[in-house]
């Protein structure tokens, strides 16, 4: 026997002359000198009323809690929209339009070869450009706004409204909160799932964390849903209905969250739910400057720095790939008709298919991944002409995407739709296999979404194309 | 406004041993270092807070609980030395067997550290002080970082931190760390407990059971000898007569006082299989 053991044996003979509850009598001791120490130490003077549990009662109330945070999500997206407008055109008239210009210009004085000039300023800058003209006042507005929310507590609101439902599914409480931080980065989400301690209910967390749009997604929801579905309103209306569809595409991901977290605890996954009790933390007056320094350098330079990296050279490959040929047509000539059956079948296209594809390692690529294809397909039919942008503010975006791309406001929403529901991005990808270190886990994390996202918008293209 | 900015602002006001001016944030570029520091403390009370305004970086901070779940570090120097800080998750008790709060717990008892700073959240003194004696009963080197002292003021709670300190024996810092307050006043008393100016009597909670106390002893005594240079047998000893049984474990396996290292989780896979 080792002295390890002999020591554990010691342990237990003792265990059962001291009685078996010791641990409350512990418990107790530290409760009742942590009551006393505190008595002394802190002397309470008159309540100033209780504004806190006023506003908790009505925020986390059962009727008005959920109303009120898709208004109030509403209303941030609102501002988004409306405010990103006059900066985003501006933004794109000096770096889609003027500079672009400057650059051709200056390319042409040194006599550049057209590979060159097409490889440099059609390729790597011009994804460059647009990932930045593109993503870069959205977030600007939006992340601020987002971790203003945060820092004044309302995020545990959210969850101790969800916390019900969430209970509901067969799933942990706290995934409420590693979803609000999939808000931010899924990744990030996959690793917060640490904080559920029964592995059953972290692998639901796990799985359905890619359901919290990231911060990746959120400039592809913003502008698709300004520039289709809000087109589709009068122009006071616009920047109210478009908030109105990334809101419903919000609240769609926490439905499929629900839905997929009950399908999972009552299939592969199955079990109670342990219970937890939630803290609400008090509201705290944000520090405005703090939180515009937080998401301004944190978020968004950060999202945008790591969109540039990606963008420069998927646009380098994208303008290759458009401009090499096998054959009659471009490499991604040949795989954009490859692709093309399927994608028009679920109410997308080869382009926007491939555009995912290519933006496996960052979401925040997926716009200017489909414009520069979508430009370079049609350049290839017009026979390579030298063609001149203008395309600089969203409304333009819209024309090159319906006229050039043969888009309709199904392909809107339903790429509204496809970003909520795919594949999570590789480095997500790579934190799941981290934490579960199981490949077949891993697997149906990544390819479930993908097959809903499908699923989905095979079902709203054959209703659109059965009603209207 | 940057917790640097902030810090120098405070720097501004404080009239002897200005701590600040000395203060170099490090960031992650750890290296070797003098001394370490574990920030423990329950959720949402402003560890990483604190954390960001000593180490210069920015871990993400929310007001929510449970937003560390690994442990960060970073470090800074002060007066010549140079301290390697370790952000630990947020938890409310040494005695849970979640794994998030495990971490923080095993950092306490076994990566040895040699000032625990806890922070804790002025508006519920009484729930946090639970944490605080159960670090107390572990280290004698702690400090108490009494944080949120502006919004303990907004409800009118009014904190006698030298009957704090005179009831728990460690140095408490009366702080708002979200804009540097009492940063300086944190650093000097850390300074101190780390080169042991400070000597600490800190608050051991009291079983009124003689039975109780001879059991522990011997328990610590075997466990002394068996693993070498344990510094918490007592609290060891209590948890195997409380049949912990993540405790019992570590002893059964020898890993006793073996820190895990910061990316060590358990793989799901495992659990799956068993």
């Amino acid at each position: 026997m080792t002295n390890s053991q002999a020591i554990l044996e010691t342990a237990a003979d003792m265990r059962r002359e001291i009685g078996t509850n010791l641990h409350d009598r512990l418990t107790e001791a530290i409760y009742a000198d942590a009551g006393a120490i505190a008595d002394r130490a802190v002397s309470t003077g008159e309540h100033s009323g209780n504004l806190e549990q006023a506003f908790d009662r009505v925020l986390t109330s059962r009727i008005w809690g959920f109303p009120l945070m898709i208004l109030l999500l509403m209303g941030v997206f609102w501002l988004t929209i409306a405010g990103a407008n006059v900066p985003s055109a501006m933004l794109g008239e000096l770096l889609l339009g003027t500079l672009y210009n400057a650059l051709h210009s200056f390319a042409a004085v040194l006599n550049a070869p057209w590979w060159l000039s097409g490889f440099l300023i059609d390729g790597l800058y011009l994804a460059t450009a647009w990932v930045v003209s593109v993503m870069l006042p959205p977030m600007a507005i939006f992340f601020p706004l987002f971790t203003l929310l945060e820092d004044l507590g309302y995020l545990p609101r959210v969850a101790f409204n969800l916390d019900r439902l969430f209970k509901r599914a067969g799933a942990h409480g706290k995934q409420a909160l590693t979803m609000m931080m999939g808000y931010g980065c899924n990744a990030a989400g996959v690793v917060s799932t640490r904080i559920i301690d029964s592995p059953r209910e972290r692998l639901i967390a796990i799985i359905t964390n890619n359901f919290a749009i990231c911060n990746g997604r959120w400039g592809t929801l913003i502008l698709i849903g300004a520039i289709f579905v809000g087109a589709t309103a009068p122009p006071f209306l616009a920047s109210f209905i478009a908030a109105t569809s990334v809101a419903a595409i919000a609240v769609l991901g926490v439905i499929f969250t629900l839905l997929v977290s009950a399908f999972l605890s009552k299939t592969w996954l199955k079990g109670e739910s342990s219970s937890f009790s939630l803290e609400l933390p008090p509201y705290r007056p944000p520090q405005i400057w703090q939180t515009l320094y937080k998401s301004i350098i944190d978020r968004t330079l950060i999202v945008l720095k790591r969109a540039v990296i990606m963008a420069a050279p998927a646009g380098a490959a994208i303008w290759l790939f458009s401009n090499i040929y096998i054959s009659d047509s471009s490499i991604a000539a040949h795989l954009i008709s490859f692709l093309n059956p399927f994608g028009l079948l679920i109410g997308l296209n080869g382009v926007i298919l491939l555009a995912y594809i290519v933006a496996i390692p960052a979401n925040e690529i997926v716009i200017p991944t489909i414009l520069m294809l979508t430009l370079n397909l049609s350049k290839s039919g017009l026979a390579q002409t030298g063609v001149m942008l203008e395309f600089n503010d969203d409304a333009q975006i819209q024309q090159i995407l319906t006229s050039i791309g043969g888009w309709t406001i199904l392909t809107g929403i339903n790429l509204m739709l496809f970003s909520l529901l795919h594949n999570p991005c590789s480095t997500t990808i790579w934190t799941i296999w981290q934490e579960t270190r199981s490949l077949k886990w891993t697997t149906i994390a990544t390819l479930l979404p993908v097959a809903l996202g499908i699923a989905v918008c095979l079902l709203t293209a054959t209703a659109a194309r059965l009603f209207l | 406004m940057t917790a640097q900015a902030a810090a120098a602002i405070q720097c501004g006001s404080c009239s002897s041993g200005c701590n600040t001016a000395h203060l170099t944030k490090l960031g992650i570029k750890t290296g070797s270092w003098d001394y370490i520091v574990a920030l423990a403390g329950n959720p949402n009370t402003g560890k990483s807070t604190i954390f960001n305004a000593l180490t210069g970086l920015h871990q993400h901070v929310g007001n929510w609980a449970g937003k560390t779940v690994t442990r960060a570090e970073g470090a800074f120097t002060l007066g010549g030395k140079k301290f390697k800080l370790v952000d630990l998750p947020g938890t409310y008790s040494l005695l849970s067997t979640s794994v998030d709060e495990e971490i923080a717990r095993d950092f306490v008892l076994f990566g040895k550290p040699d000032v625990t700073v806890v922070v804790v959240d002025a508006t519920r003194l009484e729930r946090n002080l639970n944490l605080v004696l159960q670090i107390l009963e572990i280290t004698d080197h702690a400090v108490i970082a009494l944080n949120l002292i502006d919004e303990a003021r907004r409800n009118n709670l009014t904190m006698n931190e030298r009957i704090l300190m005179r009831d728990l024996g460690v140095p408490v810092v009366p702080m708002t760390a979200r804009r540097g307050e009492g940063v300086d006043e944190l650093l000097s008393a850390i300074e101190q407990v780390a080169s042991r100016e400070f000597s600490a009597r800190p608050h051991r909670i009291k079983y009124a059971d003689s039975n109780l106390e001879t059991a522990i002893e011997k328990l610590a005594t075997q466990l002394r000898s068996e693993f070498d240079g344990l510094r918490n047998a007592r609290w060891v000893a209590l948890r195997l007569l409380e049949g912990d049984e993540s405790i019992i474990d570590t002893v059964r396996k020898g890993t006793l006082g073996a820190v895990k290292s910061t990316n060590h989780f358990p793989p799901l896979v495992q659990v799956e299989a068993g």
